[in-house]
C-alpha cells in the first residue's frame, strides 16, 4: 500500500484542472469539477422538491401527515376524476336511460350513441368469449346470425345480459341439457345423432338409423326441444333444424352433447356494469345483424 | 475555504469501510422508515372492510399454483385509483383486499389484464378452456396454455400446515378451520354437496366442481376456485369510499 497525499490543489500539465491529491503508485487522481449545467440542474431538482413538499402530501406525523396545500388525495382524485365523466356522459347517459330500447334504435342520434358505448363495452366485456367481432366460438353462440338460444328481440337480449344463464342470478335463465348417457344405448344415442342431423339435412332422412333416432327423439328430446326440433328459447333448446351449432355439428359431437348433456354458462352482468351500459349493449348486439 | 472544508470530511466515508457501511445503513434505515411506517397508521391501508375472508382451503391450493405458475409476471391483481383502470376493471382495489394475502399478488406487469376484479366475470367452461388454450377463445392472445393443470390431481395434502403457517402470519384461521381443511378443500368442488357449513366458515365460498370433471380434484379446479372469488369479498354498495379520507 502505497497511497500519498500531495498537494490536492496541484494541476495535473496535461489535463488542466487539479487533481484530488490521491495518489496510487505514481497514479494520480483527476478533481475534474461537475459541469455546470448538471450541477444547476440538481439544485433545481432539490427546489423541485421542496415545493412538493409544499403543495402535495408528503411528510409522515406522529398520526397523520402533512397535507400540503392542494390536500391530494388518490381517492378523492379518482372520485372527482370520475364524477367530471360521468358529468361529460350526464346528457347522453340520461337520453339512454329514460329512453326504451325500441325508442333508441329509431332515433339515429341515440342509436349512433348506443352502438359507440356499446362497441367499447363489448370489447372490454364480451369479446373473450362471443369474439371481438360477435362472431363466438366453440360453446359460445355467435351474435351475428339470427338463431338465437334464449331469444333475439330487445328484451330477450337484455333479459340475458342482465341476468346471464345458469349464472347463480335466480331471475337468470335456467335448465341445462341433461346428459342422455345414463339412460340410453349407445347405439340408441348414435341413431338419435344421425337424426339430429338429418334435421338440418346434413344426412339423408330415409336411413334406417335416422328413423330409429326419430322414435327416440320423440320420446326423450322433443319435450324441449319441440317435435319438429325448432327448439323452444324459453329453456334454452336449441333450434336443431338450422345447420348452426354451438358446440359443432358433426356425429362425434352431437354424440357427445346427447351423452354428457351441456350447460354453458353467461354471467349475469348486473351489478358489474351500469345499467345504461347494458341498454348500450343490448342495442349494440341486436343491431350486430341477427337481431329480431 | 469553509465550504470545500465541510465537504472534505466525506474523506472518513471514502477511507473507512466499516463507516460508510454504518453511514449507508443510517441512510437506508431512515428512508425505509419514512415510507414503511407511516402505512401502520394510515387509515387507508389499515382500514376494515366488511366481508374480506381468509381464503378457502381450495382457494388457498389454487392461489399456490397462481404463484408456482408465475401468473403474477404477466398478471397485476392491482387495480390502481386511476379513471382509466376504475372504468375498465371496477373499483380500485382496496388495502384490505389483500390483506390476507402472504406474499400479495399485486404485481408490477400488465402483459395481459389486471385479475384483481376477474371473479365472476367468466363462466368456468371459459376459464378451463382458456386455460388449456388461450388461443382456441381469444385468438390475438400470447399467454401461453396451461393444459397439465386439468390433467394433475391436486397434491393438497400439507393445505393445514400451510394455514397454521398463515396463522402466525396473522391470517384469522381458527382451529375449526384448521381440523376441517381437508373436508373443506374437497367439498368445494363436489357439485351440489351441501355447503352450508363451509359457507358459515367462509362467507359466500362458490362450492361446485369448477372445471367440468367431477371425478378427479385437479389443480384447475383449485386455480379457477380461486379466480372466481378474486375481488368478490367487497359488496360495493355499501362500501363508504369517503369514511377514509383524510
Amino acid at each position: 500500500m502505497s497511497t500519498a497525499h500531495k498537494n490536492p490543489n496541484a494541476v495535473d500539465p496535461s489535463s488542466g484542472p487539479g487533481t484530488t491529491g490521491h495518489e496510487w503508485d505514481g497514479i494520480q487522481e483527476l478533481n475534474t469539477p461537475l459541469p455546470r449545467w448538471w450541477l444547476w440542474t440538481f439544485y433545481a431538482t432539490i427546489l423541485w422538491a421542496i415545493g412538493y413538499w409544499v403543495v402535495y402530501p408528503a411528510w409522515p406525523l406522529v398520526s397523520n401527515y402533512t397535507n400540503g396545500l392542494t390536500g391530494w388525495h388518490a381517492r378523492s382524485a379518482v372520485v372527482e376524476q370520475i364524477a367530471e365523466l360521468q358529468k361529460l356522459r350526464a346528457v347522453s347517459s340520461a337520453k339512454l336511460a329514460s329512453v326504451p330500447l325500441e325508442e333508441i334504435e329509431k332515433t339515429p342520434e341515440l342509436l349512433s350513441l348506443a352502438r359507440a358505448e356499446g362497441r367499447v363495452a363489448f370489447a372490454d366485456n364480451c369479446a373473450p368469449c362471443h369474439g371481438a367481432g360477435g362472431a363466438g366460438a366453440k360453446g359460445y353462440p355467435n351474435l351475428n346470425d339470427d338463431d338465437w338460444i334464449w331469444g333475439g328481440t330487445l328484451e330477450q337480449i337484455s333479459a340475458t345480459i342482465t341476468h346471464g344463464a345458469r349464472s347463480g342470478d335466480d331471475a337468470g335463465h335456467q335448465g341445462n341439457m341433461m346428459p342422455f348417457g345414463p339412460m340410453l344405448t349407445k347405439a340408441e344415442i348414435s341413431d338419435t345423432a344421425d337424426y339430429v342431423l338429418s334435421l338440418s339435412g346434413s344426412v339423408p332422412k330415409d336411413t334406417p338409423a335416422v328413423k330409429k333416432g326419430a322414435e327416440i327423439f320423440a320420446t326423450n328430446c322433443s319435450a324441449c326441444h319441440g317435435e319438429d326440433g325448432k327448439g323452444n328459447q324459453e329453456l334454452g333448446a336449441r333450434n336443431l333444424t338450422s345447420g348452426i351449432w354451438l358446440y359443432g355439428g358433426d356425429k362425434a359431437t352431437i354424440v357427445q352433447t346427447i351423452t354428457n348433456g351441456r350447460g354453458g354458462v353467461m354471467p349475469a352482468w348486473s351489478g358489474r356494469l351500469p345499467d345504461t351500459t347494458i341498454k348500450a349493449l343490448t342495442v349494440y348486439v341486436h343491431t350486430l345483424g341477427g337481431g329480431q | 475555504m469553509s465550504v470545500s472544508s465541510i465537504w472534505s470530511k466525506h474523506a472518513i466515508f471514502e477511507k473507512h469501510s466499516t463507516i460508510l457501511m454504518l453511514g449507508i445503513l443510517l441512510v437506508i434505515s431512515i428512508g425505509g422508515l419514512v415510507e414503511i411506517v407511516p402505512l401502520f397508521y394510515l387509515k387507508s391501508t389499515i382500514e376494515k372492510v366488511d366481508g374480506i375472508r381468509p381464503y378457502t382451503p381450495l382457494e388457498l391450493a389454487g392461489r399456490n399454483i397462481y404463484v408456482r405458475e408465475g401468473c403474477y409476471a404477466c398478471h397485476s391483481q392491482m387495480i390502481r385509483p386511476l379513471r382509466d383502470e376504475v372504468e375498465r376493471y371496477g373499483h380500485y382495489s382496496l388495502a384490505a383486499e389483500s390483506m390476507y394475502d402472504h406474499p400479495f399478488q399485486w404485481g408490477s406487469k400488465r402483459t395481459g389484464p389486471d385479475l384483481a376484479r376477474v371473479g365472476g366475470k367468466y363462466s368456468d367452461m371459459w376459464q378451463l378452456e382458456h386455460l388449456n388454450n388461450p388461443r382456441s377463445l381469444v385468438p390475438a392472445s400470447i399467454m401461453p396454455g396451461y393444459p397439465w393443470l386439468a390433467k394433475t390431481p391436486l397434491a393438497a395434502k400439507h393445505i393445514a400446515d400451510e394455514m397454521r403457517v398463515l396463522r402466525a402470519e396473522g391470517v384469522p384461521y381458527t382451529e375449526e378451520m384448521i381440523t376441517s381443511a381437508q373436508d373443506d378443500l374437497k367439498l368445494q368442488a363436489t357439485p351440489e354437496a351441501d355447503a352450508e357449513a363451509l359457507q358459515a366458515r367462509y362467507p359466500k365460498a362458490l362450492a361446485r366442481d369448477f372445471d367440468g370433471n367431477p371425478e378427479v380434484l385437479t389443480e384447475a379446479d383449485a386455480l379457477i376456485a380461486y379466480l372466481q372469488q378474486l375481488g368478490t369479498h367487497v359488496d360495493f354498495k355499501l362500501y363508504n369510499n369517503k369514511a377514509n379520507v383524510r
